[in-house]
């Protein structure tokens, strides 16, 4: 057993217990940043803040949600909207926060992707990034499906379709992914538990490999420089804070991290209080009813992007399509052949890539939405196209680059 | 400032996500129609100055609408209950004490005239399918038919209230209580359902309201829908269009035009607004919105301050 002295403060008796002053200044005091970043560095502060936002709101709807076909549309629309003191509130901190939240996120993967912050040990930042993206995907999902509205019912029967692989038609996996022949109350079940268990785990888990992953690569600066932390951090432990290049999370980066926080909390709230609707779409106000297809099926705006590489093509090359959307991004480490960390502008013809592949993926979501007529299926099908053949691409630009 | 640029360029592109996808692809998706104010142009306009009393005779008497109609100002009771009603008509006739009130005048003097047309369903009830109208049209008591009809229109209107005093509620449940339920009103078909001591009484109560919606789905041709979110899923537009004009947006629909004034048609979408949101939770939302904004900008400003206390070391 080893020997503790009685404790001074509350504060040491911790730490005799705990090791808090340990994990302070490891997580935090002396816990490096580059100097030169900019604000795009504390989206991932914002991400986490939305989950937790996330978190609380959907606990708060869960105390009255019911899973239930039957009541599932009512305990939403009724009980938790109109009924429960302030379930309005949550409500819609729940379903703004789903949607910013991928915002947050593009923005978040567009940034590293053009500042090349997924290299040179940082793969594995990348990779557990992708997975929080795609957890995070399943969660918006399944979290569609719980108002049991038109939408989140023909949406739930168009995605798990796609279970039946095209032309390999097997029927008996969509059946055993819904429970059903067609969503019903196995159905919502299943989503229920995916929804409020299963994926909060899974995003918990990915979100601590995620950060052990940051720990000894460090977060990239906005100039790709290679930077000797172990130099920088001795120089500003020093006192020499001015000469060194690197600052501590806190209360250094901290301090700015709130202000882009609360920056992002004033956007928000203004959304949540006053601009929700494209968060709450209004097909989805229509309990569901499967006798009656709505006229449109589009998921939220963002799957549009991959829904659009799906849906111009015919069946089974769409699905091969869908498929390929799906996984290239997590390879984008191993795709990228050039050794260069650099912000994309500065890098020749990866900025155009970039670029065109931003654009392109504007391009898509807007096309996934629109009705698949005319000048709209075409365009949607010429970006499918460039979207593919840039990924194909990739390597080969990258080979080329020059080392700078 | 760098950081301002860059900020402009994430905001640049995520307000074209923005506009793409929500005002563009919904403007896209969605056909409308253009408000015509409730005036029923299509329908003839009719000159004639009614008398109200003789009005009242031709309403009692040849116009036979008490046959059908109750009048409760008047002290006239409902010929038969409601269920029995709906199994004859297909749906409850409306009582007509405000109906002066609510109606558009020129929309009152066709609809007595030839229901199907001014209420917009002929092609329900062509020669063809061999079906009429369960209002009877009014053929005339002998002198000039125009004028007979003008004469019940004036009699309607003295006997309703100014329209003005009519409530939203009354607007909703006279003009499209028959025919739909709200359920996070307790509205249903056949007025708004009571609280039953005994649950059998509920039950029974349930049940009539199912034959009534049996009778309504055979004359309609399907049971129209629960209305209590419909604001929230259609919009003001929609909704404001549809009830002018149902067949200018769902092309071969069952659903009549009921012919509502514009003061009234204004009242029928408020009712409804209340009920997909209520008027105190748009409220609450407002105040509470204010709060928390306040709260963020103190935050933030405080936060500057921090952050620029803390990076003076720094550079
Ligand atoms: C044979 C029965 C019958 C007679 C007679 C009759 N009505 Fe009706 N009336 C109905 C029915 C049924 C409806 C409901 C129709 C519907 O909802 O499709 C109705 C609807 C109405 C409405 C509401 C229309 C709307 O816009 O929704 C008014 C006003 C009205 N009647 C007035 C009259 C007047 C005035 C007379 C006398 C001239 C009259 N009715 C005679 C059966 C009758
Ligand atoms: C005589 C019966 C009748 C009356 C009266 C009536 N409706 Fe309807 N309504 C219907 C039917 C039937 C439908 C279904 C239409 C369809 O799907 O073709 C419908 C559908 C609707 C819809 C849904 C349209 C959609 O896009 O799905 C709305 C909204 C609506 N009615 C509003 C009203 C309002 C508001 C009133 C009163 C001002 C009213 N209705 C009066 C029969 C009626
Ligand atoms: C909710 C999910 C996520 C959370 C909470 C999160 C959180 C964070 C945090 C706190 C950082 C460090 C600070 C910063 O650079 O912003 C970070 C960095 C990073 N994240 Fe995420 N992240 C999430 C999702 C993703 C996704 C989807 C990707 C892309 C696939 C991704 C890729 C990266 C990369 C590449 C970095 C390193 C940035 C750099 O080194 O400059 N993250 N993340």
């Amino acid at each position: 057993m080893a020997n503790f002295a009685k404790a001074n403060s509350v504060e040491e008796w911790l730490d005799q217990r705990l090791a808090i002053r340990t994990i302070r200044r490891v997580m935090s005091t002396e816990y490096w940043i580059p100097k030169n970043v900019n604000f795009l560095w504390a989206m991932g502060m914002i991400l986490m803040v939305t989950f937790k936002l996330l978190l609380v709101s959907g606990i708060f709807l869960l105390m009255y949600y019911q899973p239930n076909v039957d009541t599932a549309f009512d305990s939403v629309n009724y009980t938790i909207m109109q009924d429960v003191a302030y379930g309005w509130l949550w409500r819609h901190v729940h379903a703004v926060g789903a949607s910013v939240v991928f915002l947050i996120i593009y923005i978040h993967m567009f940034t590293g992707i053009y500042y090349g912050s997924y290299k040179k040990g940082r793969e594995l930042i990348w990779i557990s990034g992708m997975i929080l993206f795609i957890t995070f995907s399943g969660l918006a999902f399944s979290g569609y499906m719980l108002p049991w509205g038109q939408m989140s019912y023909w949406a739930g029967m168009v995605i798990t379709n796609l279970f039946s692989a095209g032309s390999l038609e097997l029927h008996g996996i969509v059946e055993w992914v819904r429970g059903d022949y067609v969503p019903g109350q196995a159905f919502l079940d299943r989503f229920f538990m995916q929804h409020v268990l299963l994926l909060p785990l899974g995003v918990l888990g990915a979100i601590g490999l995620h950060f052990a992953a940051l720990r000894l690569p460090h977060v990239n600066n906005q100039d790709g420089e290679e930077i000797n932390f172990e130099e920088e951090a001795a120089k500003y432990k020093a006192g020499k804070k001015k000469e060194s290049k690197v600052m501590a999370f806190g209360n250094d980066f901290l301090s700015k991290d709130i202000f882009v926080l609360s920056v992002f909390l004033i956007f928000f709230f203004y959304l949540v209080f006053w601009h929700y609707g494209f968060a709450l779409d209004p097909v989805n106000l229509d309990p569901a009813d499967g006798l009656k297809t709505p006229a449109h099926i589009y998921p939220e705006w963002y799957f549009l992007w991959s829904y659009e590489i799906l849906r111009p093509f015919p069946k089974d090359p769409g699905l091969i399509a869908f498929a390929f959307s799906q996984v290239i991004l997590l390879l984008l480490p191993f795709l990228d052949r050039s050794p260069n960390v650099a912000p994309a502008n500065r890098r020749g013809p990866f900025a155009i890539w970039f670029w065109v592949f931003l654009v392109d993926m504007i391009v898509l979501t807007a096309m996934g939405k629109l009705p698949p007529e005319g000048i709209f299926n075409t365009i949607g099908l010429v970006a499918a196209i460039v979207f593919i053949l840039l990924w194909v691409a990739l390597p080969f630009i990258t080979k080329l680059e020059k080392r700078l | 400032m760098k950081e301002l640029k860059i900020l402009a360029v994430v905001v640049f592109f995520s307000l074209a996500v923005y506009i793409l996808v929500e005002p563009i692809a919904h403007g896209v998706m969605h056909k409308t129609i253009d408000k015509q104010g409730f005036a029923y142009k299509d329908l003839p306009d009719v000159n004639k100055k009614g008398d109200a009393t003789r009005g009242k005779d031709l309403v009692m008497g040849a116009g036979a609408c008490t046959g059908c109609h109750s009048i409760e100002v008047a002290g006239i009771a409902p010929t038969m209950d409601a269920l029995t009603a709906s199994s004859s008509y297909g749906v409850v006739p409306p009582d007509l004490s405000i109906a002066g009130a609510i109606y558009d005048e020129r929309f009152l003097h066709a609809l007595i005239k030839n229901p199907a047309k001014a209420l917009d369903v002929e092609h329900k009830f062509t020669p063809d399918s061999g079906k009429m109208h369960p209002m009877s049209s009014f053929g005339g008591a002998g002198g000039d038919i125009d004028q007979e009809i003008a004469d019940m229109v004036a009699y309607l209107k003295s006997i309703a209230p100014d329209s003005a005093s009519v409530t939203p509620t009354q607007a909703f449940e006279n003009a499209c209580g028959r025919c739909h339920e709200v359920r996070y009103t307790n509205w249903t078909q056949m007025g708004e359902k009571p609280k039953f001591k005994k649950e059998r009484d509920s039950l029974i109560y349930d049940a009539n309201v199912l034959d009534y919606q049996d009778n309504l789905k055979k004359y309609m041709g399907k049971l129209p829908p629960d209305l209590s979110m419909k604001y929230g899923a259609r919009g003001e537009q929609f909704m404001s269009t549809f009830v002018e004009n149902p067949q200018g947006l769902l092309h071969g629909t069952s659903m009549p035009r009921v012919g509502l004034n514009a003061e009234s048609a204004e009242k029928t979408l408020q009712y409804l607004h209340d009920s997909y949101e209520p008027q105190a939770m748009r409220e609450e939302r407002d105040r509470t919105g204010l709060w928390v904004m306040g709260f963020l900008l103190i935050l933030a400003s405080v936060a500057y301050l921090w952050k620029r206390e803390v990076w003076k070391d720094l550079h």
